[in-house]
C-alpha cells in the first residue's frame, strides 16, 4: 500500500486530521491513567486476609456495664454457642477493617519507650479464649495461647495487657527479624515486654493502609481474660447459615444485655463497607472510560463519513481507473491507522506526563510501562472498528460517479 | 437578522440529524460529567461557617518528646492534652474559646420496650454554641458555672428531639445518656456544618447529619464517656483517667476578631510553649494557629478521589469539545458551496461568522439542557453511593446557571474554528467547483 498519497491528502485536510489526532491522544492519556487507577483499586479491594471471612458473623456489643464483664462475657458466649448451626464462638477487642484501631509502637530494645522514633507502629488485637479458633487464624510457627495465659492477662485501665506473650503476623515477623526465627524474640515498650510465641498468616489491621501492604499486615495478638475491652463477638457457621445466625445472635445478645446495644453483620459486609468508596470509584472510572471511548469512536465515524462524502468523486475516479474495492477500503483504514498512530504516540507521552503529575500531587504510584502500549493497541483497534463503516461505504461508491457532476 | 440566522441554523442542524445528535450528545455527556463532579467538589470543599470562618482559629501546641523532632520541619500536634486545653481556656485570651472531644453517646429512650441506641456526641465547654453560631430552637446553652460544677445538663439536636419527644419543647426534661440522667437545657435548630470542621482529628465523621447531643466536657467525663481519638506519647498507668494521662484527645477553637488579636494570640501561644519548656512539660517550641479554612486544607478534608474525578471529568469534557469542533467543522466544510453563494450575493464575512456561531450556540444550549439531565442523573447516582457526603449531593442554582455558561462557552469555543474557516473561504472557487 502506497502511503504517500495519504499524506498528501492529509496535508490538504490539516485541521480535521489534527483534531482526530488530538482526540485520540487525549483519549489515550485518560485511558492509560484511568485503567491504571482501576487496576490499583481492584488490587486493594481484593487484598488477602487470613481469617475465615466467609464463615464469620460479627455482633458488636457496646455500652454494657464494665464492672460485670467477667461474668457477662462467659454468659454471652454460652448463649451464642447454643444457636443452631454455630460451630464456634469467640470474643475480641476489634476486627480487621472495622476502623476501630488500637495502635501502639514497640521497639526491639528493653529500654524502648512508646515515643521512640525508630519504633514500629502496630495494631493490637486482644483475643478472648477460643477467638483464635473462631476467627480461623492460621498458625505458621510456634503455638496459640494456653488457658493460663488467657486467664492471667488483664488490661486494668492501662493501654497494654499484663501478659508477656504475643502472636504476630508473618509479614511483621519477616520485617522485624529478616532471616531469623521470630519465636522467642521480644517486643518492648517500657515497662511492658512481649515474647513471640507464635506466627500466623497475614491478617489485616482494623485500618488497612492502601499504600503499603506491609503496613497493612502489622498486626499483633494478645490473650485477654473476660474484660470490658472485648466487645466484638465472632460466630463461625456454614456460609448459608450466616444471615439467620446474625439475626438470632443480635436478638439474643440484645435481650440478655438490655442496657447495652448489640449490632450484628456478616464479616463480608464489614469488608464491603470498608471498600465501598473504593469500589464505587472504580465503577465510576469504568463508566467514564466506556463513555469516553464511545464518544471518540463516534467522533471518528463522523469525521470519516464527512471525508468520504467529500471525496465521492475522487473515489469514483480511482475506481474507474482500476482500483478495487479492497484498495479503497484499505486506503481509509491505512489513513486511520496513521492518524491513530500519531495520536497514540502523543497520547502515551501525555499519559506519562499525567502520571508524573499525579505522583507529585496525589499518593499515586508510577504506572508500569506496559499500560502505554496496551492502551495504544486498544485505541488502534477502536479506530479501525470506527472507520470500518465509513470505509465500507466509500468502497461501495460505484465507478460511474466519476462521470457525473456532483 | 438574528432570527434569520436562527432559522438558518435550525434548518442546517435538521438537515443532518445524526451528526447533530452526536454533537449534542457528546457535549451533554461532557458537561453532565463535569457538573456532577464539580457539585461534589464544591460541596466537600465548601466553607462550613461562611459568616464566621475568618474569625475562628485552631491553636496547636506540641507536648511530644524531642525524639523525632526536626526544627522547623515538624508540624505541631493536631490535638491537645487536657492540661494544655484547660490552660488555654482559663487564660481567656480570645473573645470566645472552647475545648471539645467527640464521643459515642448511649441514649436510652424513656418509652418502655425501646432499646438504647448510639448517637454521635460532643463533649465541650460553654462557649461552643455562641462561638460557632449554633442556633437554638428552645432554651439555650449552658454556662461557665455549669462547666465548673459539672452539672448534668445536655443540649440536643433537632433530629433527636423529633425522635424522642416528637419535636415539642423538651427543655427541662431528662435524657438518660450512658446510664446517667442529664437535664435538657437547649434544643438546636438544624445545625450540621459541612464539613464538620470541629470533629477533624477527634474521631468524628467529616460529613453527614451533625451531632445528636452536646454535653459539658467535665460532666460527660464524670459519666465515663470516652474520647473518640486518643494519641499518647508516654508510659500510661491509667488510661481511664484521660485528664492526667500523657495523651492528646482534645481540640480547642478560639474566636479572634481582628488581625491584632490574632498576632497577640500567636505571641501568647509561643510564650506559653516557652513557659512549658521551662517547666519541663514541653520539649518542642513549635505552635500553630491556622484559621478554619486553612485547618481544613491542612487536614486534606476533600478526598483525593473526588479531586481526581473532577480532573478526569474535565479531560472528558475536553475530548467532547474537540469532538464537537471536528463535527462542526466537517459540516461547515461541506457547505462551502452554500457559503460561496451567500458571499457572492453580498453577505459579509462577519455575517457568515455570526451565522455559524449562532449554529454552534444552539448546539451548546441543547448540549447544556442534556448536560443538566445527565448531571441530575449523575447526582442521583452519587446519592445512592455509600459515601458519608452522599445525601448532600444536590444541584444548586449557581451550578444550574454555571451549566449553561459552560455549555454555551464550550460550544462557542468549538464553533470558533469552523466559523472562521467558513468566513475566510473565497467565494469564487466554491461557485466554480460546482
Amino acid at each position: 500500500m502506497e502511503i504517500r498519497p495519504i499524506f498528501a491528502s492529509l496535508r490538504k485536510h490539516r485541521i480535521p486530521a489534527i483534531l482526530i489526532v488530538l482526540e485520540i491522544a487525549l483519549a489515550c492519556a485518560v485511558l492509560c491513567n484511568a485503567v491504571f487507577m482501576i487496576g490499583k483499586r481492584v488490587g486493594d479491594i481484593r487484598v488477602s486476609n487470613a481469617i475465615d471471612e466467609r464463615a464469620l458473623s460479627v455482633i458488636v456489643l457496646n455500652g454494657a456495664d464494665p464492672k460485670l464483664a467477667s461474668s457477662d462475657i462467659p454468659r454471652n458466649l454460652a448463649a451464642l454457642r447454643s444457636i443452631a448451626g454455630v460451630q464456634s464462638v469467640g470474643v475480641t477487642s476489634t476486627l480487621p477493617l472495622t476502623r476501630n484501631n488500637w495502635g501502639w509502637s514497640f521497639g526491639l530494645k528493653p529500654e524502648s519507650l512508646i515515643s521512640d522514633k525508630g519504633n514500629l507502629n502496630v495494631s493490637l488485637y486482644f483475643l478472648g479464649a477460643g477467638a483464635d479458633q473462631a476467627l480461623g487464624l492460621q498458625l505458621l510457627q510456634g503455638r496459640f495461647f494456653n488457658a493460663d495465659e488467657y486467664a492471667d492477662s488483664s488490661l486494668g485501665g492501662s493501654a497494654l495487657p499484663s501478659t508477656h506473650v504475643v502472636i504476630v503476623t508473618d509479614s511483621l515477623a519477616t520485617q522485624l527479624w529478616p532471616g531469623k526465627s521470630p519465636l522467642g524474640q521480644v517486643l518492648y515498650s517500657k515497662p511492658n515486654y512481649y515474647t513471640i510465641v507464635g506466627v500466623v498468616a497475614n491478617v489485616l489491621r482494623p485500618q488497612a493502609s492502601i499504600h503499603s501492604t506491609q503496613r497493612s499486615f502489622a498486626a499483633t495478638f494478645y490473650p485477654m481474660q473476660a474484660d470490658s475491652v472485648l466487645g466484638y463477638y465472632v460466630l463461625r457457621s456454614a456460609p448459608q447459615d450466616r444471615a439467620r445466625v446474625v439475626r438470632e445472635a443480635e436478638q439474643k445478645l440484645g435481650d440478655i444485655n438490655p442496657a447495652a446495644v448489640a449490632k450484628g453483620q456478616t464479616f463480608i459486609n464489614i469488608r464491603d463497607t470498608y471498600f465501598a468508596d473504593m469500589s464505587s470509584m472504580a465503577w465510576m472510572l469504568v463508566l467514564v472510560c466506556v463513555v469516553m471511548l464511545a464518544v471518540t469512536a463516534f467522533g471518528i465515524v463522523g469525521l470519516t463519513s464527512f471525508w468520504v462524502a467529500q471525496r465521492r468523486r475522487q473515489i469514483g475516479i480511482r475506481r474507474a481507473v482500476g482500483a478495487t474495492r479492497g484498495d479503497i477500503l484499505s486506503y481509509f483504514r491505512t489513513e486511520n491507522f496513521l492518524l491513530t498512530g500519531m495520536g497514540v504516540v502523543l497520547g502515551m507521552a501525555l499519559a506519562f506526563g499525567i502520571n508524573i503529575y499525579l505522583m507529585q500531587h496525589y499518593e499515586m504510584d508510577r504506572m508500569p510501562w506496559y499500560y502505554l502500549p496496551a492502551s495504544a493497541v486498544a485505541l488502534w483497534l477502536l479506530g479501525q472498528l470506527a472507520v470500518l463503516g465509513p470505509a465500507l461505504r466509500a468502497a461501495a461508491v460505484p465507478p460511474v460517479v466519476a462521470t457525473r457532476s456532483v | 437578522m438574528f432570527a434569520y440566522y436562527l432559522e438558518l441554523a435550525v434548518r442546517s442542524l435538521r438537515r443532518n440529524k445524526v451528526l447533530t445528535t452526536l454533537m449534542v450528545l457528546a457535549l451533554g455527556l461532557g458537561i453532565g460529567a463535569c457538573i456532577t463532579t464539580l457539585t461534589v467538589l464544591k460541596l466537600l470543599s465548601g466553607d462550613p461557617l461562611p459568616q464566621k470562618s475568618a474569625q475562628l482559629f485552631y491553636p496547636q501546641v506540641d507536648p511530644f518528646p524531642m525524639d523525632g523532632y526536626v526544627a522547623g520541619g515538624t508540624k505541631p500536634q493536631p490535638t491537645m492534652t487536657y492540661t494544655d486545653a484547660m490552660n488555654l481556656l482559663h487564660a481567656r485570651k480570645a473573645t470566645h474559646q472552647a475545648a471539645m472531644a467527640m464521643t459515642g453517646a448511649k441514649i436510652a429512650p424513656q418509652r418502655t420496650n425501646a432499646h438504647p441506641f448510639y448517637s454521635d456526641g460532643v463533649m465541650t465547654t460553654s462557649d461552643f454554641f455562641v462561638m460557632f453560631d449554633a442556633p437554638f430552637q428552645y432554651g439555650g446553652g449552658w454556662t461557665d458555672g455549669d462547666d465548673e460544677s459539672r452539672s448534668r445538663v445536655v443540649v440536643i439536636a433537632d433530629f433527636l428531639n423529633d425522635k424522642l419527644f416528637d419535636g415539642v419543647n423538651s427543655v427541662g426534661k431528662t435524657l438518660r445518656i450512658n446510664d446517667h440522667d442529664f437535664r435538657i437545657v437547649g434544643v438546636l435548630k438544624h445545625w450540621a456544618p459541612q464539613p464538620r470542621f470541629y470533629a477533624q482529628e477527634l474521631g468524628g465523621r467529616s460529613y453527614g447529619d451533625g451531632d445528636a447531643v452536646f454535653l459539658p466536657l467535665q460532666s460527660a467525663r464524670a459519666a465515663d464517656m470516652a474520647a473518640g481519638n486518643t494519641s499518647c506519647f508516654d508510659v500510661i498507668k491509667d488510661l481511664k483517667n484521660l485528664e492526667t494521662a500523657p495523651c492528646n484527645w482534645l481540640g480547642v477553637w478560639v474566636q479572634l476578631d481582628s488581625s491584632a488579636a490574632v498576632a497577640d494570640y500567636k505571641a501568647f501561644l509561643a510564650n506559653y510553649a516557652q513557659r512549658q519548656i521551662a517547666l519541663g512539660r514541653f520539649h518542642r517550641p513549635d505552635t500553630g494557629l491556622p484559621d478554619l479554612m486553612q485547618w481544613l486544607r491542612d487536614e486534606m478534608v476533600v478526598p483525593d478521589d473526588v479531586r481526581l474525578q473532577a480532573g478526569l471529568a474535565f479531560g472528558f469534557l475536553l475530548i467532547c469539545v474537540i469532538n464537537t469542533v471536528g463535527l462542526l467543522l466537517a459540516k461547515c466544510l461541506r457547505r462551502s458551496q452554500e457559503i460561496g453563494v451567500r458571499r457572492a450575493l453580498g453577505a459579509t464575512r462577519r455575517t457568515i461568522f455570526v451565522q455559524f456561531m449562532v449554529e454552534a450556540g444552539i448546539v451548546g444550549l441543547a448540549g447544556g439542557v442534556l448536560g443538566l439531565v445527565f448531571a441530575e442523573l449523575g447526582l442521583l447516582g452519587i446519592r445512592h453511593q455509600p459515601a458519608e457526603y452522599a445525601s448532600l449531593a444536590h444541584l444548586d442554582l449557581a451550578m444550574f446557571a454555571f451549566t449553561f455558561v459552560v455549555a454555551v462557552a464550550a460550544s462557542l469555543v468549538a464553533g470558533l474554528l469552523p466559523a472562521w474557516r467558513a468566513c475566510v473561504l473565497a467565494p469564487a472557487p466554491q461557485l466554480k467547483a460546482s
